[in-house]
Parts: structure tokens; sequence; C-alpha cells
């Protein structure tokens, strides 16, 4: 049900994004979704890719400094209210957002979006209790 | 000329030499005779106190250095029962500990004597209004200064470090007309006054007694015409004393040291010899009066020179040149102590490894010093989450903090990206311009 995550350190200066995304190519990663947590002095990249641990270890090799963060990549009708409906479900089980971002791409009718969501194992019952689906790593790869 | 004690601070060069010959000759007894870590060092080399009878045979005594502070923590590098130390401070050590540093009463009417000496160079009189801006706790700056210009009978506002605003409303109100405080900070207020239109040609302020960091003739410059001042160098260190080690007069050539209290000696920093007379080096001192803590050819690790010429003030005490650098790694930072590995070790609490880091030291045109610690984030250390990242920075800088004592900016950089150099790292990048 878990989609691994990589996140990735940069400093805020220009060509380290050209950098990353230039490692990735080298290593033959396609990224699949990303997003940017930026402060004064650095960011955080943080992207889902066809090949985690691959694109770890090109990376890593490149001299980033990469974690493996465990995220849930869920199903939102594309209708308004669709995204509102999910978050709803996680604040009535008391689940707190740590941050999330759209996937590019869709599933049929449906977008995706990426949630970093505290107490993940709890909260994957929660959600596929009220029929809400999540995609498997498998599954998002082959989009 | 203005003088505290002419006598002394003129005294015949043949009469002063024989004065520190007895003063040595009791000191070193005393030393012996009381704290173990000098009797340890005699004993090892079959060094009897008898043994020195005059100033030619001070070479023959082992250095005193900064660890054997740390190695007798707290007290033990004291001479007398702590009944009779009626003062403690402290400076930073370069671990964790700090030097710890007690006076008797009678330490501490010399050390008003010799600040009264340091003060009155610069033409202080009961008459003036004192304005106190060191530090006062355990940082020997507020406390030295407040109590020679009480020797005096000068007016004293103890106002301590900070609070710039009020720093300037209580000079203009008050009519301050001395200055104590670091360099650094009186270029500040020069600063801070022109910036709310305060015209400081129309204040009384005439001098200020700059010491407790290096600093530069650019910077004497600069704090004179900014405030209408003459600008003096003062120098001390927490074990010698605390200032008034040495002092400038109105001449401004060089630092007149105390040598009725301290004997001066500068050595190659490598071989432990006394460099030829004049030459640059390391400098050493001796206390000579100093009844808790004696010192005995203690090393400061201040790069200076000496100058026995005569100065045209009339003093005989020979002068120190301004220091010129440091034979070690420690840094002064805003008159506060720092060495690279109490960074290192607060680095290892956090990380549990080796840290790489970086300490930036700037200091912009009418600003304090700035120090910021670079620190290379680890996999361990790294998260996925910006308020994981900013806490570890909060958490670093927090530390860095409660050990120092002043506020420190913390910057995560990338692996690898501080350069690592053959053998010793690099730790230090030092911007200010100290050396001109």
């Amino acid at each position: 049900m878990k989609v691994s995550q990589l996140s990735v350190f940069i400093e805020n200066k220009s060509g380290r994004l050209a950098d990353v995304t230039r490692a990735l190519e080298n290593g033959r990663i396609n990224i699949r979704a990303l997003s940017i947590a930026d402060t004064i002095d650095y960011g955080l990249l943080r992207l889902i890719v066809n090949d985690p641990a691959a694109a770890k270890s090109t990376l890593v090799n490149a001299g980033f400094t990469v974690t493996l963060t465990e995220v849930l990549a869920i199903e939102v009708p594309d209708k308004p209210g669709g995204l509102a409906d999910i978050i709803e479900i996680l604040a009535e089980g008391g689940l707190n957002i740590e941050y999330m971002y759209a996937f590019v791409g869709a599933s049929g009718e449906n977008a995706i979006v990426i949630f970093r969501i505290e107490r993940i194992d709890e909260a994957i019952p929660i959600l596929q209790s009220k029929g809400v689906r999540i995609l498997t790593g498998d599954e998002l790869h082959s989009l | 000329m203005y003088f505290w004690d002419k006598e002394a601070e003129c005294m015949d060069r043949a009469k002063l030499r024989a004065l520190q010959s007895e003063r040595l000759r009791k000191t070193v007894k005393h030393a012996y005779e009381n704290v173990a870590a000098y009797k340890t060092k005699f004993d090892e080399i079959g060094l009897e106190p008898e043994d020195i009878k005059d100033l030619d045979d001070l070479p023959k005594i082992p250095f005193a250095v900064k660890s054997d502070f740390r190695d007798n923590y707290p007290f033990g590098m004291f001479a007398v029962p702590m009944d009779d130390v009626v003062r403690i401070h402290a400076s930073s050590g370069t671990t964790g500990k700090s030097t710890v540093v007690g006076y008797t009463r009678n330490d501490i009417a010399t050390w008003a004597e010799l600040m009264a000496r340091t003060l009155g160079a610069g033409g202080t009189t009961k008459s003036d209004i004192v304005q106190v801006a060191y530090g006062y706790g355990l940082f020997t700056g507020g406390l030295g200064a407040h109590y020679g210009a009480e020797r005096i009978g000068s007016s004293v506002i103890p106002i301590s470090g900070g609070n710039t605003k009020r720093q300037l409303q209580i000079m203009e109100d008050f009519g301050s007309t001395v200055l104590c405080c670091t360099p650094s900070y009186a270029l500040l207020l020069g600063e801070a006054a022109r910036e709310a239109g305060i015209d400081m040609s129309k204040t009384p302020l005439r001098v200020g007694f700059l010491g407790a960091e290096p600093w530069t003739e650019n910077m004497r410059r600069e704090i004179e015409a900014s405030l209408h001042i003459d600008a003096l160098d003062i120098y001390g260190l927490s074990e010698v004393m605390g200032p008034g080690v040495s002092y400038e007069c109105m001449e401004k050539g060089g630092l007149h040291v105390n040598e009725d209290h301290f004997i001066a000696e500068i050595i190659n920093p490598d071989t432990g010899e006394l460099v030829p007379p004049g030459a640059r080096g390391e400098l050493v001192f001796t206390s000579l009066t100093k009844e808790a803590l004696p010192l005995l050819r203690y090393r400061t690790r201040d790069i200076t020179y000496l100058d026995d010429s005569q100065c045209p003030c009339g003093r005989s005490f020979a002068r120190m040149h301004r220091v010129m650098g440091r034979s070690d790694d420690m840094l002064i930072i805003r008159g506060v102590n720092v060495f690279p590995s109490q960074i290192e070790s607060v680095l290892i609490d956090i990380e549990g490894t080796e840290p790489h880091y970086l300490i930036v030291v700037d200091r912009q045109p009418g600003q304090m010093d700035e120090m910021e610690v670079w620190v290379e984030v680890s996999p361990e250390l790294v998260s996925d989450e910006v308020r994981a990242l900013e806490s570890l920075e909060r958490k670093i800088s927090h530390d860095l903090h409660s050990l120092l004592g002043i506020s420190v900016k913390v910057k995560l950089v990338e692996p690898k990206t501080i350069a690592r150099s053959e053998g010793k790292a690099k730790r230090v990048i030092d911007r200010r311009e100290l050396n001109q």
C-alpha cells in the first residue's frame, strides 16, 4: 500500500536542482511526481520515481543526502469536494497530514494525491473502510 | 600626562627588576607549596623553589597552560583555602569545562588598583562618569572595570552589555565621559548614535577603554571618529587577572605591562625558547603578587612583541604591541573565547558521529561579530520534513548558546561541500580583518 518517496536535501544555490535531475537522467530514472519545500538556506526535494532504490543509490553516488520516506498515493475523485472528503476522513481519525502534493497524471476519472500522514499504518485501514482507493507502488509506476 | 600611580608606573628599571626578583621568589615558593600542579611540574624536572633566585632563573620554570585549569577543575589551581577566596570568575575552556579563577580580598584590591592605573592613563578622575558596558558576571570585563573606576572615585554606571538604545540614552542623559566596552561594541554604538541623529561631538564622552577582543588601528580610527573619543586598548585575561594586565597611555603606541605585578616573556610557540628582545612570539605571564591563583609562566597563546624602549609618556613599563594573533585556534567573538573543539563537542553530542562543520566569523562595518556554524547534513540527520530540519538547526544553535553564551547562526549545508584539507581540517574562516 505504501509508496517510497525520496527526499533530497539541497542548498539554495543555482544549479543544484539541475544537478539532481541530471543525475537521475543518467541513472535512467523517471520522475513521476515532485514537490519542493524550501527555507532561506536550503530546500527538500521530494520525489516519486519509477525505481526508488536505484534512484537513491544514483543520488547518493552523486553526493546527495537522500532519505526514503513512506507515503500514500491516494485516488481523489476529480470533482469539487473530492479532496475535502478524504481530508475529512483523516481529520475524523485524528490523523495529521505532514504534507501533500499532486501526482502528475491521473487514474481514469480520478486525480492522484501523495499524502505524508503521521501514523501511516493507522491511516490505511481507516481510508480503506471509507472506500478510498490507495495505489500500490506497482500500480503507480504503471500509470 | 595622566597617571594614577606615577611613582609605580615610572619606577626606575633597576629598582623594578629588584622588586620583580623579590616578588618572583615569594610567588614561586607560594605556588610550589600550595598548588599540587606546580609542585609536580617542579619535582618532575628536579627543580627546587630555591633554584629560582632572580629573573635570570625564570626560564628554568616549566610552563603552565590552559589545560592545567581543566585538569584541576574547578579549584585545583588555587593556592589558598576557599575561606580566603572572595570572588570567582570563569571563562571558556577548550572543551566543556570552563577555566575557573579565584581572588582573595588582596587580589581584588590589586586588580582594582591596576584597573585604576589603566583608566587613569586615559585621564579618568573622580570627576568622571564611567559607563561600564562590558558584561557583568563570570566574565571579568564588567566587574574589573567597575572596581577600577570606583577605586578612582568616578561615578560608575554598571549598565553591562547590550541594549544599545538604552546605552545611548543614558550616555546622553547622564553625560557619561568615559566608556568601557569591547571595540566592536564601541563601533556599534557609534553607528547607532549616527542613526539616532546624536551628535557625539556635543556629548561629554571623551575616552573609551576598549578590550577583551582583538582589534585594529582602522577600527581605532573609526571609533574615534564616530564617537569623538580617544580609544585606548586595554588587555587582560582572567587566568592572569582580568582587564588591566596591560594598558595603553595617550601615546597609543602599545600597551604598558604592569610589570611590578606581572612578568611578561615572549617565546617561540613551537620550541618554547625565549625569542630575541623585540621579536614576535607568544606572550607568557608570571604573576608576582597574586595570592589565590599564582601563575608561573602561563602561556597566553596571544602573539605579540615587547618594546622596552622609553615611552614618551614617562612610564617605565615595557609595552606590548596590540595582540596580533593566536598560537592556537581560539577565536574571540564579542569578547567571548570560543574554541572550535567546543563547537565540535556540541555537534558530536547531537549527531553521535564525527561532524563536518565550518565556523565562519564575520564583522560587517558598524556591526558586532557574527558567528555562523555550517554543518553538513548526514543521512542520519536529514529528514523529509522542513520543520524537523529547522528544529535540528534550533537545537544546535540552542546548545551552542548554552555552552558559549553567545548566539550562533546555524546553517545546514550539503554533504562534502565543506572543504576537506590534507591532515588537519580547516574549521574556521575568519573574515574579520584583524591584522591591519
